[in-house]
């Protein structure tokens, strides 16, 4: 069968740094074509490089037969490829109709022609099978149904690729399977779906074929059918599951005392649901799974940032009755946020005042640190973290990112948390900085700290944690200890197999 | 390198507007005592840079939480219009029975002004209002409050004590500056001796970090806008008890303006984030000091505007360290 869409050697560098390196890609007709592949694999600058949004170095790119070089969006669309983003593109305050339309409204002598536009916009939602109110204001809809005008939207233009990037990450189980009947309807009218998602269930479910991507390179494409799940994610994370093992045993603590922090079934709508997972005084506790697998959402709610629906969450054996940051804080909880730029550093403050503010926080306004006291405790972690360079007046946009990382570390080391939840604390920065966090990671964990650990890296986890809870698709799946902690297992745990 | 403050920029242009006037304009540095107190060009500049610099200080706080406040001026006119009314007409208000002391007066007009603060705060920090709409509604219906409190009128009153609030002079300095610059001292211990800035700042920097770390943004807003509430309370004080009427109408209209454009030319990012005190009063004082100048050289007074929209556009120009380095590479070349 001919390819609709082929692409040949296709590459893209940033800053001189490869992005994506000779990539072969092609999809048919009627075809759901999957693209998998960890944070950083190529996955988004592909889509962007066919969609117009960057122009490729090198390759070329056929659309039914024809070279394309689209160099906007816009031009993309014309070919014939329309893209839904993760995040909605639309405008909220506009109607469904008006978004369906924008930009393309049916005109007549006296301005847009409001009626004709109706029909058109409920013919493009009835095309999806999807009975909705097209007067309504947007941003009254759902994220589902958000979601299924931007599809319809993008299928108004005679689209022959539909490239779907992360559509299903917000919705939940009925919302999902309401999008895949969508995504059926489609394929039986011969458009051909290129489809980007992390939940390894409804890869399976939807895809003909999937392609792996890692490092910028293409890994292979299979036919779904031919695949198993272990395989399919060990071609991911790039080692063969069978030869992993476990590199170093940790020296286990005497955990003796009570749980630190016990969560009962704990579940956000629209999150993870039912994780269970207990922490005591000496424990470094994994959360592994691929990316948007829920392992961040566990920690925001074992912070208080995001508040739990349903379950128990018990600290030092009781329930707080109002859980917020400040109250975690308060039981000694800590918390670093894998988004080091949104939810972790004070650009414009100085080094000095992001390290010193949760001690500050915890002394309350009116009892403030003398500077001298400031600059000492500052001072102090510039030099054990090793932090550079050692100013402690310099604003921290400043600093690189792996010196961000270590600052923000220092800022929870101040207030000696019995528990620190680490979210991809080594995530972007240099190999050496990453060694010496977790160093002194372990080095706290054996005079009794706790951890709970998220990292991409499994040899990481493996390292460093003394139980792995596995998490797929927003649920823990399996609980790793002891000597049973290895890459192999852990992969056979998030393969489900 | 030791880093220069951010309001060192302002400083540096308001030295060249006092060196153009010591050489250019006659006796604008000449001071003189009469009856125990300083006159002179110098004096006139801070004592009417007062009401904009107690307006700027609130403003400031405001600012760095990432808000703005641009109900101050009608807030001004609710403080004088509660202080007139309370003086000159005792019989309407609560007070019936006897007139209440001049020195009720005035607690009583910023307790007004604190309270339409709270207001303000109430709708950024609890309701989630944006600064500018939220503080848009003060600024109209406050003024309609005022005129309201006036009964439509200018109430004016002969009130020795309280006129001295502006028109008298302590230590040879007028009331006014004394006002001021105790009301500066109290805002920097207030926001530097505690750790009241540095929430400030930091709320105003990263919202969501200042919430990861703990830090309860609603309230920290809250105080800023009760804060910038009080001081627009003092500064309609001044103005009322220097003309002894108080007039909603024009009661410090258009000052909140001022007041912003002077804590942007102090170095203050209107994004939220670091603040200066200081430079938002340097920067009150470089507007006035362009003013008086303009005045006292004889330019038609329409020209003052638009001079001073040129110094704000060059102090801001001078406080980006980008155009600094473009700056120098083009003299170099």
């Amino acid at each position: 069968m001919a390819s609709l869409l082929e692409v040949r050697g296709m590459g893209k560098r940033f800053l001189g740094v490869a992005a994506l390196e000779n990539v072969d890609f092609d999809l048919v007709k009627g075809e759901v074509h999957t693209l998998m592949g960890e944070n950083g694999a190529g996955k988004s600058t592909l889509i962007k490089c066919l969609t117009g949004v960057y122009q490729p170095e090198s390759g070329t790119t056929q659309l039914s037969g024809h070279e394309i070089h689209p160099r906007s969006p816009d031009e993309a669309v014309r070919l014939g490829i329309s893209t839904v983003y993760q995040e909605v593109n639309l405008v909220p305050n506009l109607s469904v109709m008006e978004n369906l339309l924008l930009g393309r409204e049916p005109r007549g002598p006296f301005g847009i022609q409001w009626r004709k536009l109706q029909k058109r916009a409920e013919a493009a939602m009835m095309r999806l099978g999807v009975e909705i109110d097209v007067r309504v204001r947007l941003g009254n809809l759902s994220i589902a149904h958000q979601q299924m005008v931007a599809i319809a939207r993008a299928l108004d233009v005679s689209a022959q690729v539909l490239v779907l990037d992360e559509p299903t990450s917000s919705l939940d189980a009925d919302e999902v399977a309401a999008l895949f009947a969508i995504i059926r309807k489609l394929k039986s009218e011969g458009i051909g779906i290129i489809f980007v998602s992390h939940f390894l269930e409804q890869v399976f479910e939807i895809s003909d074929r999937v392609t792996v991507l890692r490092n910028g390179q293409k890994v292979g494409t299979w036919s779904i059918s031919e695949l198993t799940r272990l395989e399919l994610v060990s071609q991911m994370i790039g080692r063969d599951a069978t030869e992993l093992d476990r590199a170093a045993t940790l020296e286990v603590v005497e955990n003796s005392g009570d749980p630190i922090l016990q969560a009962k079934g704990i579940s956000k709508r629209g999150s993870v649901s039912d994780i269970s997972l207990e922490l005591r005084a000496g424990e470094t506790l994994g959360l592994a799974g691929l990316l948007g697998s829920g392992r961040t959402e566990v920690t925001r709610l074992l912070y208080g940032i995001d508040s739990i629906d349903s379950g128990s969450l018990q600290i030092d054996g009781s329930q707080p009755s109002r859980y917020r940051p400040m109250t975690a804080i308060q039981k000694g909880i800590g918390y670093l946020s894998e988004d080091r730029k949104g939810e972790g550093i004070f650009p414009e403050l100085s080094v000095r005042e992001n390290i010193v503010i949760l001690e500050q926080v915890k002394c309350g306004w009116l009892r403030r640190m003398s500077p001298s006291r400031q600059k000492e405790l500052a001072d102090d972690f510039i030099v054990r973290l090793k932090i550079q360079p050692p100013d402690s007046e310099r604003a921290i946009q400043f600093l690189s990112g792996g010196n961000q990382q270590k600052a923000l570390l220092a800022r929870w080391l101040a207030v000696e948390p019995r528990l620190l939840l680490l979210d991809e604390p080594t995530r972007g920065i240099d190999v050496g900085a990453k060694f010496e966090i977790m160093s002194l990671v372990e080095s706290m964990r054996q005079s009794g700290s706790s951890f709970v650990f998220i990292s991409s890296e499994l040899a990481e986890v493996v390292r460093s944690c003394t139980k792995v809870i596995v998490m797929r698709d927003r649920h823990s799946i399996g609980t790793l200890e002891g000597d049973a902690i290895t890459e192999s297992n852990i992969v056979q745990e998030i393969a489900g197999s | 390198m030791k880093r220069l403050p951010n309001w060192c920029w302002p400083a540096i242009v308001l030295a060249a507007v006092l060196i153009f006037n010591l050489v250019l304009t006659p006796g604008f540095f000449h001071l003189e005592i009469r009856d125990g107190r300083i006159y002179g060009s110098l004096i006139d500049i801070l004592n009417r840079a007062a009401p904009v610099g107690l307006l700027s200080l609130g403003m400031t706080l405001v600012i760095a939480t990432g808000g703005v406040d641009l109900s101050v001026g009608a807030i001004m006119a609710i403080a004088g219009a509660v202080a007139a009314g309370l003086i000159a007409r005792p019989s309407e208000t609560p007070f019936a029975g006897g007139a209440p002391s001049l020195g009720l007066a005035a607690p009583l007009a910023l307790v007004a002004a604190l309270f339409c603060g709270v207001f303000n705060g109430v709708l950024v920090a609890i309701l989630e209002f944006q600064p500018i709409v939220a503080t848009l509604l003060l600024m109209v219906a406050g003024r309609g409050a005022a005129q309201l409190l006036a009964n439509g009128q200018i109430v004016t009153f002969n009130a020795p004590g309280f006129a001295m609030l502006a028109r008298g002079a302590t230590l040879g300095l007028p009331n006014p500056v004394w006002l001021l610059l105790i009301a500066l001292l109290v805002f920097n211990l207030g926001t530097r001796a505690t750790a009241l800035g540095l929430f400030v700042e930091a709320t105003g920097s990263n919202p969501t970090a200042a919430k990861v770390v703990g830090i309860d943004a609603r309230k920290v807003k809250l105080v800023a806008y009760a804060l910038s509430g009080l001081c627009a309370g003092l500064a309609g004080l001044v103005i009322t008890a220097d003309i002894q009427a108080a007039d909603a109408n024009n009661s410090g209209l258009y000052l909140e303006l001022d007041a912003i454009l002077a804590v942007a030319v102090g170095g203050t990012a209107l994004s939220g984030g670091r603040f200066s005190l200081v430079g938002s009063l340097v920067g009150a004082l470089l507007m006035q000091a362009l003013t008086t100048t303009i005045l006292t050289r004889g330019v038609t007074p329409e020209t003052t505007l638009m001079l001073k929209a040129a110094v704000v556009v060059l102090v801001c120009l001078l406080q980006e360290p980008k155009f600094r380095e473009s700056f120098k590479r083009r003299v170099r070349a």
